[in-house]
């Protein structure tokens, strides 16, 4: 029997903490890839100290829905499971780059692997990406060739995007930056957008300054983040200049300074984001059969009706 | 016995047959094996014992039957140790025999699990489903609830109470009611109870079978980094307030089982709840973290200026903040203290233009007291 143990944040103020969470979960569980699938968290029931013992498989997969590697994934988490002998080295990682670390769980007296957050999985670029064409409506955003048709793009732009990956910075984690830089090096290395930048909430380039680091007339703005919440949903949208007061919402695109700000909020939210997870536990030995291929399909807009 | 007919299905007499040609059976009173040399069934239940050919076990007495469907259900259709638990606590197992079991399971057995009501009734076959619903529907007609067939909806329902409000403890005693899961296999009834009340089922029954591994406050405060760190400093009088605000019944459905250290009770009553807390849970010490900055002041002595019935009047404000009354005081109801009106006038009458009680400022230059303002670190 294979479980799988998705660890998160959670939040004891804000309700929307814990529903990507939980619908990734359902996705997954849905696929039946797993005999179950459990969640945990930090700030919820069940808590990260009584979560394993909820799952009831023999080999038990642990991907936390982090977005980088840092306090919460190499010192909270593995605390709070009580996995004996964890050592942040075990993942022999600089930042990017944490796979998997098998280890007996205290709290169960059996192994589990421990995996590297999502957010630092290679195919977090594509939930970035996946994310840029729902919020422009364009599954070939940027494809300047591809998509002479698009909405998105009747506009007198010369149909370049520019796309911004936004993170909190380094004030709190000096790895979060890592991540940042590295997804928005693959975006670049797509040749799909013109430009593509990462910018941050409390360091130089600042997510407030957007418009001033792109040439392109149409930017794509996604906060590297797995939750909406208060800085997805109130802070980013106001320091950008989308709206004066959040409560009021704002326009995706909105008109700044001459550019069209597409505004697609925390990119963990997209559905795609499941696949990572599975990525994360067959990269750690899950068997999982064509569940990937399976959730692709599903969270694809463009072959849902033929998905399963 | 009851009325039900427990003829055995054809899978039911084929699984009890490979089994007892493997091993005998004991289970709840049941006790068969097998006579290879004489090809002959032995069946005995605490009334009854028989011994049959392998054509007649499809016809023994509907008692004999009982115990077999009962059996059948328990080993073969319930997976895993804790459900298994848990079901036979949900039709009480353990405290009636399985024939008095299944006479009860006919109109269905009712257990309270914190806000759910969970019945269990019977099919034909032996096997088991389940309803679930508020306790507060208990007498409510079905067809007037939301009716939810996938158990993973507990979820959803769980998330917000009956003002809209965020929950972000599953185990306070604030579930919205007006919803039923009508018809729940056993494995499903676990995931319906254990999305509305997470790892409340795997501790009762850890505690259950007496290996309960209990983290106490001492043990919490070692464990902390971070922001957390500071709940180090809370004393220890402190913790004991703390507990009994925050995990008193009327708060938190979870029977508080932690205490200071293992040697080191607290005062506070733990409550009465089926299932156990094992350790302080993240908002006990998210309140510990805050508490442990407000106890950082030391106490002043300040002079106010009130009437004995003001004086009370904030006792009586305190009281129903604290006892979540205020939405039942009546809106003309001007004999209670914490009435709207009644503290509108007092905060008219005591307040001055800086919103001090009976203008005493609260530093000693006259200073807003915003030591504790912490809001950097909004919910980590």
């Amino acid at each position: 029997m294979q479980s799988l143990v998705i660890v998160a944040h959670g939040s004891h103020l804000n309700p929307d903490s814990a529903t990507p969470t939980h619908t990734h979960a359902d996705t997954i569980r849905a696929t039946g890839a797993f005999d179950e699938v459990r969640t945990g968290f930090w700030k919820q029931q069940p808590s990260l100290r009584e979560v394993l013992r909820t799952a009831r498989g023999d080999d038990i997969y642990v991907v936390p829905l982090f977005i980088s590697e840092g306090y919460f994934t190499e010192r909270v988490i593995p605390r709070e499971l009580r996995l004996e002998g964890w050592d942040p080295e075990l993942w022999d990682s600089e930042g990017i780059s944490a796979d998997t670390a098998t280890l007996v769980a205290g709290d169960i007296d059996k192994e589990v692997h421990y995996c590297g957050p999502v957010g630092t999985h290679e195919a977090m670029t594509d939930v970035l990406v996946r994310r840029a064409e729902s919020v422009t409506g364009d599954p070939k955003v940027g494809e300047v060739s591809e998509s002479a048709d698009s909405e998105a793009r009747q506009t007198e732009s010369d149909g370049g995007f520019g796309f911004a990956v936004v993170g909190h910075g380094t004030e709190r984690n000096e790895k979060s930056a890592k991540a940042i830089e590295y997804h928005t090096e693959r975006l670049r290395e797509t040749g799909r957008f013109d430009e593509v930048k990462a910018l941050f909430m409390d360091e130089e380039p600042e997510v407030d300054d957007v418009t001033d680091h792109f040439e392109s007339e149409d930017i794509i703005v996604v906060p590297l983040f797995i939750a909406d919440g208060f800085h997805t949903q109130e802070d980013i949208p106001e320091d950008m200049g989308l709206t004066d007061d959040y409560r009021e919402g704002y326009d995706v695109p909105a008109t700044v300074d001459g550019h069209r700000i597409w505004y697609g909020g925390a990119v963990g939210t997209e559905e795609l984001t499941a696949d990572v997870i599975l990525e994360r536990a067959a990269d750690a030995g899950a068997d999982i059969g064509d569940a990937i291929e399976r959730v692709r399909r599903k969270t694809n807009p463009a072959t849902q009706a033929a998905g399963d | 016995m009851s009325a039900v007919e427990s003829a055995l299905s054809e899978t039911q007499l084929v699984t009890f047959r490979e089994t007892l040609a493997d091993e005998p059976i004991e289970y709840d009173g049941l006790a068969a094996e097998y006579d290879a040399g004489e090809e002959t069934y032995h069946i005995e239940t605490p009334n009854h014992r028989t011994s049959v050919g392998a054509d007649d076990v499809g016809s023994v007495a509907a008692e004999l039957a009982a115990y077999i469907t009962n059996w059948y259900f328990y080993t073969q259709q319930v997976s895993g140790e804790i459900t298994q638990a848990f079901c036979r606590w949900l039709e009480g197992a353990d405290d009636r025999p399985v024939p008095d079991r299944y006479d009860a399971l006919e109109t269905g057995i009712d257990r309270e699990w914190g806000q759910l009501r969970v019945t269990t009734t019977l099919a034909e076959d032996g096997t088991r489903r389940y309803e679930v619903r508020h306790i507060d529907d208990s007498d409510a007609d079905a067809a007037t609830l939301t009716t939810h067939t996938d158990p993973f909806d507990a979820r959803d329902i769980g998330t917000l109470d009956a003002d809209g409000q965020y929950r972000p403890l599953r185990t306070a005693p604030s579930l919205d009611a007006g919803w039923i899961f009508p018809d729940l296999t056993a494995g499903e009834v676990y995931e319906a109870v254990e999305a509305f009340y997470p790892a409340t089922v795997v501790n009762w029954h850890r505690e259950q079978r007496g290996d309960l591994d209990i983290d106490h406050w001492r043990d919490e405060q070692d464990r902390q980094s971070g922001i957390y760190n500071l709940i180090t400093v809370l004393p220890d009088e402190a913790v004991e307030w703390a507990a009994a605000a925050c995990c008193d019944d009327s708060q938190c459905l979870k029977r508080r089982e932690w205490e200071l250290s293992e040697d080191e009770a607290l005062d506070a009553d733990g409550g009465d709840g089926v299932f156990p807390c094992r350790e302080p849970c993240s908002m006990v010490v998210a309140a510990g973290r805050e508490w442990a900055k407000l106890e950082r002041e030391d106490t002043q002595t300040y002079e106010f200026e009130l009437t004995p019935s003001e004086k009370e009047q904030l006792e009586e404000i305190i009281d129903a903040v604290a006892d979540d009354t205020v939405d039942e005081i009546r809106e003309a109801d001007l004999d209670e203290g914490a009435n709207r009106y009644r503290v509108r006038y007092l905060r008219e009458k005591r307040f001055d233009g800086d919103g001090n009680l009976s203008g005493t400022p609260t530093g000693p230059d006259g200073d807003d007291n915003d030591s504790t303002d912490d809001s950097k670190d909004h919910d980590e």
